[in-house]
């Protein structure tokens, strides 16, 4: 689920498709030009491999059963992306569309809160940053269980 | 009793270092492990709890490491 080459987004649609689903959903992020005000020229990702593949694996059981698919694909892209490039993709394909739409964007959020998975943007000034580095304390301090 | 530990990001930045090999006595917890880590040259930038996983789960403070155990600061993340 995470790859150092280029995400081809129509190859995971490939992968959810089945004659049974009525609807697929395909959210594909990419590498945005501007972040906080900020000129971006590119954005290198980095990750704790292992545990982001096993997370990733989890995020995807959940929504299987809370959405009743077994049609969800996902990639993320890992190492130096430039603009415009596709750092995560997620299909999710069911009978009906609320929840394919649901599935889709469940496998996004849990993503963007619990994968171990960096970035460190390159600004159009030469200089460099972690992103969310120095939001001071992480989510999971405070939090008492297996999840942040 | 060893224990492995690993940093990502911006605190192997801090540190200097993306894996570390620490000492400590049988029993000990995340948190004890966490100020012993902090106690380092350029830790400063960690905060007092950060978010750690043991051997890839997420744990809390509480938990009691044992010889072996992969134990991996982990910064606040930024996928997507």
């Amino acid at each position: 689920m995470l790859v150092s080459r280029p995400i081809d987004p129509s190859a995971l649609l490939e992968r959810v498709a089945r004659t049974a689903n009525g609807a697929t959903v395909l959210f594909v992020g990419t590498v945005r030009e501007l972040n906080e005000g900020r000129a971006v020229t590119g954005i290198e990702y980095a990750a704790y491999r292992s545990m982001a593949e096993r997370e990733l694996t989890a995020i995807v059981a959940e929504a299987v059963a809370l959405f009743q698919t077994d049609d969800i694909a996902v990639e993320h892209r890992i190492g130096e992306l430039t603009l415009g490039d596709c750092s995560v993709a997620v299909a999710a394909a069911h009978p009906r569309r609320a929840q394919a739409f649901d599935a889709a964007r469940h496998v996004v959020e849990e993503l963007k809160k619990r994968v171990p998975i960096w970035k460190l943007e390159h600004y159009a000034d030469g200089t460099r940053e972690w992103v969310n580095a120095g939001s001071g304390l992480a989510v999971g301090a405070a939090t008492e269980g297996d999840r942040p | 009793m060893t224990v492995t530990v690993l940093l990502f990001a911006s605190y192997a930045d801090a540190l200097g270092s993306s894996a570390l090999q620490l000492d400590l006595p049988p029993g000990s917890t995340v948190r004890e492990l966490v100020n012993r880590v902090r106690a380092l040259g350029g830790a400063e930038r960690l905060p007092p709890s950060p978010m750690v996983a043991v051997n890839e789960r997420y744990a809390t403070s509480e938990r009691i490491l044992g010889a072996g155990d992969e134990v991996a600061l982990i910064p606040p993340v930024a996928g997507g």
